[in-house]
């Protein structure tokens, strides 16, 4: 079963240059994968999976984990790279909060090539991917950063 | 309340080892895999694909891996529970229901696999105030027990103004 629509998952050995976008994909978002995910991580915030306690401390509704929206970044990368080991850095800063609503929701994720460097000292050649992840239009991740072993 | 200034450049050593089991790396990898899948809004949830080299020990070997790996977001696990022990103090003065979390890094030194017993050292690395909001920043050094470097997370807390209505 297909849980994502990748439109582009570019060949992770071809030639590279900086701004080029390699892989994109929208993850639908619903509560059940919340509960999943806070049970596979340990972080069970009420604030995602609860309405009332959301709503309480002046969140919109139910939002996901930060870390989930992450792990979903993550997981891009790792669609177009095709080895978790070769990732060699992940950063991310965390901007609007993924609301995800009775009906659920999506997340779409874009990585663009932002830096490529030679290896040095017998280190192996990387290339540093720029991710955009975005709900309903609003940029909810910046400066989201994978660096990839090559 | 603000939070305690005072804390910064605490270290808290390793208490005790985490074993990374396969299950665990496969439930974790699951539910990153399966959101959006249908399974999730109702069914059964474990119907997701899951990339092979987290629970294929053949398949994480063909990649050069001794073991299945974590995913890259793995440490979190590691990190949120060392993080807890600084944040958990009543004397540093964090209100946990008004933590959002701000940015987080990993810094892979090596994949975490299936296998590896793990301690994680916390650094409290600063504590500064920002429009009545505190601005924490956690450094969890974590490495296999004998001392190998793995992972290094960092994660930025913002601990919100009790007056903020977001």
């Amino acid at each position: 079963m297909s849980t994502s629509t990748p439109i582009g998952v570019a060949d992770p050995g071809a030639p590279l240059e900086v701004g080029q976008e390699v892989a994109r994909a929208t993850y639908p978002l619903h509560r059940g994968d919340l509960v999943r995910y806070a049970g596979a991580s340990g972080d069970f915030n009420p604030i995602h999976w609860s309405e009332p306690t959301a709503v309480g401390v002046g969140l919109p509704g139910v939002i996901a984990h930060g870390m989930l929206t992450m792990a979903l970044a993550g997981r891009l990368v790792q669609e177009w790279c095709g080895d978790p080991g070769r990732i060699a850095s992940l950063g991310v800063r965390f901007t609007k909060p993924v609301v995800v609503p009775e009906e659920g929701t999506e997340l779409e994720v874009v990585a663009v090539v932002g830096a490529l460097a030679d290896g040095a000292d017998g280190e192996p050649p990387t290339v540093r991917l720029d991710l955009t992840a975005s709900c309903e239009g609003v940029v909810v991740l910046a400066r989201a950063r994978a660096v990839v072993r090559r | 309340m603000a939070v305690d200034q005072s804390f910064v450049g605490r270290t808290y050593p390793p208490d005790g080892v985490y074993e990374v089991s396969a299950e665990k790396v496969r439930d974790f990898a699951a539910a990153v895999a399966g959101a959006g899948s249908a399974a999730a809004v109702g069914g059964p949830l474990a119907t997701a694909e899951v990339p092979a080299v987290h629970v294929d020990a053949a398949a994480a070997r063909a990649l050069g891996h001794g073991t299945p790996l974590a995913p890259p977001t793995f440490a979190v696990v590691l990190a949120q529970r060392s993080d807890a022990r600084f944040l958990a103090d009543p004397a540093a003065g964090v209100d946990f229901t008004r933590v959002v979390h701000g940015e987080q890094s990993f810094t892979h030194h090596r994949p975490i696999a299936v296998g590896d017993r793990l301690v994680t050292t916390l650094h409290v690395d600063g504590v500064r105030g920002a429009g009545g909001h505190s601005m924490v920043t956690t450094r969890n050094e974590i490495a296999t027990e004998d001392g190998e470097p793995v992972c290094t997370a960092v994660s930025l807390l913002v601990v919100r103004a009790p007056q903020e209505s977001a």
